[in-house]
């Protein structure tokens, strides 16, 4: 379970505050307008954004300093490639840091590949590849990280609609497999309709507890109604 | 805060730094005879070297920055054939080692070169290149290049639609240039001319082959010759203080001005523009051949006078070849194991002083750190066995400023779109240096080394106060055949040292390069 306590966030011209928790297993959108405060919330849990006060825990643990260090995968909206590396290393990087890799690590690296449909592409460069086979090449790596905490960072944000979606199932289908627990900040309600079955909303500065999804679409508050617009998209 | 090894390492860069640049000084300060009163027992060919020095780097930056205003207007609003390679032969002065310019217009210039032939056709006196103008000649031959780039960079600022918007107003030439040209030019030309004023601040092989005498010695070439004929080191030392004062002083100057970067990119293209008239089409043309020429006669003839006698050169000449392409590989890394570790620091603590910090050796001159060197190496031993290794680690410090200039921004932008992932992955240390750092900087890196080992292979200063009969450079065995009059061996020596400078820089940039991913 995923538990800030008291966190307070202070970066001069912007506030964030968060008292909530995140149980095992769960698939949590993090909805609000632009600004409010989605990404720092990701970035808080991740470890690149200290906090101001207050604290972040795991299983009722504190969490490592070291952002590799925690229990957690992280995708970002965009650089999540390095561009001088092959597709392989680049996954590779999810075992090894130092990419000095055994057969048997070599062998696991090419599983992660045939499992999310890359079969054959490891010796490209991420330049040679389209905007859905690099989310992919980013979700095998995630696959060998193994983590028990995967966040996403509007990481589907540049594709099409299609091609969203497809994604999206693909993220729905390895989290049943490994069990993890999603945070994703999207401000599309409805990726969160998709696969999330709670909502946190952030906004005015707050990340509110998570809501269950159906439940909060159903009575919208007024913050989400106003974030929505008068004709709720579906 | 913790200590990481990127602190660790970085400190320990600003540490080697701060003892090149304020130990030695410190060093110097021991031997000067009057301590803080130095001033009082300064003599009057002191003052007059004091005054010459600054007189000669005001009068060559208001010279550079004047004929750089017509070359780089010119150069703005013109398409011609050769544009690209005259604006990157622009660039060439920098890396150019000072000896080969000075040789090179001496053959132009100097009393038998062709213009002095030419004038005795007409019946008129050989000119002379010795003395004060033929300081200022060759500070013009070096600085209207950079200043040119820096003003082109300028006019090219200035967005293609302001000018579109000139022309259907129907602004005249003169409109333009009073809103448009001159605004840009009261905001550029300032920090050129204090970059050129900073660089013949510290003018030492141009005054030592060209000036000299009472009414042209610089401070730098003062303190040498204090040091190499009298050996007065408590002389040279007081100097030495004295060049440190002006050289502070100007980069004070210099950090409160917009100093502008030649970054080299976009100058490709010439703006459109509306209000062409034949007359000025003809200034234009006549402009960038003048400049043109005054920068590719005098490289021209070096090509003509040396190529025949290249395969005939002295084995001397070979060894001292031999020796500097050692000194400028050694001097290229020490560059790098500085520029790194200071440039990390800065970028992970987003601190304008770690850099602040890597720029002092602009202040610092080569002489003086020289100065300081010799003073802390001769109790202890002979500090010609060490010219070598001390002329790679000066240069290695006059490149630092360079070399942090071109890989701070590229290593923070670097950090910026992916430390975030290479700190989730938990990609530290070595692993970071040898996986993220090292492949993505591969250009910047490339193009540091080069830059170092050119000016490292061209150098002509700190090894003229330490090296003894036989360990000369390239650069001290060219000046040496020049005073001795061996003008072909000479000219040999220089074609030589040309292409080896040149192919020093080329190779390491072409090899950051190659293969480089986006």
């Amino acid at each position: 379970m995923l538990t800030i306590e008291q966190g307070f966030i202070d970066l001069g011209d912007f506030q964030l505050t968060a008292d909530l928790s995140v149980p095992q297993g769960a698939r949590v959108a993090v909805l609000g307008p632009s600004g409010a405060g989605k990404s720092t919330l990701l970035a808080a849990i991740a470890g690149f954004q200290a906090l101001t006060s207050g604290r972040i825990l795991w299983d009722g643990q504190g969490m490592a300093r070291a952002p590799a260090a925690r229990p957690i995968s992280m995708v970002f909206q965009d650089n999540n490639l390095f561009p001088h590396m092959t597709v392989a290393q680049n996954v590779g990087l999810g075992l090894r840091a130092d990419l000095k890799l055994s057969d048997r690590e070599q062998v696991r690296v090419k599983g992660a590949l045939d499992r999310v449909g890359l079969s054959g592409l490891a010796p490209r460069k991420p330049a040679q590849l389209s905007g859905g086979q690099m989310a992919r090449v980013a979700l095998a790596r995630v696959l060998l990280r193994d983590r028990p905490l995967l966040l996403l960072d509007e990481p589907f944000g540049a594709l099409g609609p299609a091609l969203k979606s497809e994604m999206l199932a693909l993220v729905a289908e390895l989290l049943d497999e490994t069990q993890a627990t999603l945070l994703m900040v999207s401000h599309a309600p409805e990726d969160a309709k998709l696969i999330c079955d709670q909502v946190v909303l952030v906004a005015d500065g707050r990340a509110e507890a998570p809501v269950e999804t159906a439940e909060i679409f159903t009575n919208p508050p007024e913050v989400l109604r106003d974030y929505l617009g008068d004709h709720p998209r579906t | 805060m913790r200590i990481t090894r990127t602190t660790a390492l970085g400190v320990l860069a600003l540490g080697v730094v701060l003892c090149l640049t304020l130990g030695t000084l410190i060093a110097v300060m021991t031997k000067a005879t009057g301590g803080v009163f130095a001033f009082l027992s300064l003599g009057p060919h002191d003052f007059a070297a004091i005054r010459f020095t600054l007189w000669q780097a005001l009068a060559s930056a208001a010279l550079s920055t004047l004929f750089a205003i017509p070359v780089a207007r010119a150069l703005s609003r013109r398409q011609f054939r050769g544009r690209a390679a005259l604006i990157t032969l622009l660039g060439a002065p920098f890396i150019l080692p000072v000896i080969i310019a000075i040789f090179g217009l001496i053959s132009v210039f100097g009393g038998r070169g062709i213009v002095s032939q030419a004038l005795g056709f007409f019946g008129y006196e050989p000119i002379s290149i010795y003395g004060y103008h033929g300081v200022l000649l060759a500070h013009v031959f070096f600085n209207l290049p950079l200043a040119t780039r820096l003003i082109l960079q300028g006019w090219l600022m200035i967005p293609a639609e302001r000018f579109r918007l000139a022309a259907s107003l129907g602004m005249t030439p003169r409109d333009i240039a009073r809103t448009l040209e001159r605004p840009m030019l009261r905001e550029v030309l300032p920090g050129a001319f204090l970059v050129i004023f900073l660089i013949c601040l510290t003018s030492f092989a141009v005054a030592l082959a060209l000036g000299g005498g009472p009414r042209a010695t610089t401070v730098e070439l003062a303190i040498y010759e204090a040091f190499r004929f009298d050996f007065d080191l408590g002389r040279a030392a007081m100097l030495a203080l004295v060049q440190f004062a002006m050289g502070g002083a100007a980069a004070l100057i210099a950090f409160r001005v917009a100093i502008p970067h030649d970054t080299g990119a976009g100058l490709d293209r010439a703006v459109m523009r509306w209000d062409s008239t034949p007359v000025q089409r003809g200034f234009d043309g006549l402009v960038i051949s003048l400049a043109a020429g005054f920068l590719i006669l005098p490289l021209a003839m070096i090509f003509v006078k040396g190529l025949p006698s290249l395969m005939s050169l002295p084995g001397s000449v070979w060894t001292a070849a031999a020796r500097s392409v050692t000194v400028a590989l050694g001097s290229a890394i020490f560059t790098l194991i500085l520029t790194l570790p200071i440039a990390a620091l800065a970028v992970r603590r987003r601190s304008k002083w770690v850099e602040g910090i890597g720029y002092l050796t602009i202040a610092a001159s080569p002489l003086v750190i020289g100065t300081g060197l010799f003073i802390v190496i001769f109790p202890i031993m002979s500090p010609s066995k060490l010219a070598l290794p001390v002329t790679g680690l000066v240069n290695a410090a006059m490149s630092l400023p360079f070399a942090l200039r071109i890989l701070v921004p590229a290593l923070a932008g670097v950090e910026r779109d992916y430390g975030p992932l290479a700190d989730g992955l938990g990609l530290t240390g070595m692993a970071r240096l040898r996986l993220l750092w090292v492949p993505r900087l591969r250009r910047p890196i490339g193009f540091s080394l080069g830059l170092a080992a050119a000016l490292s292979m061209g150098d002509l200063g700190v090894i003229t106060m330490f090296a003894d009969g036989d360990a000369a450079t390239l650069p001290l065995q060219l000046y040496r055949l020049m005073g001795a009059y061996r003008m072909e061996d000479a000219a040999g020596a220089a074609v030589l040292l040309m292409g080896l400078s040149l192919a020093l820089f080329w190779i390491f940039d072409r090899g950051g390069r190659v293969n480089a991913d986006h």
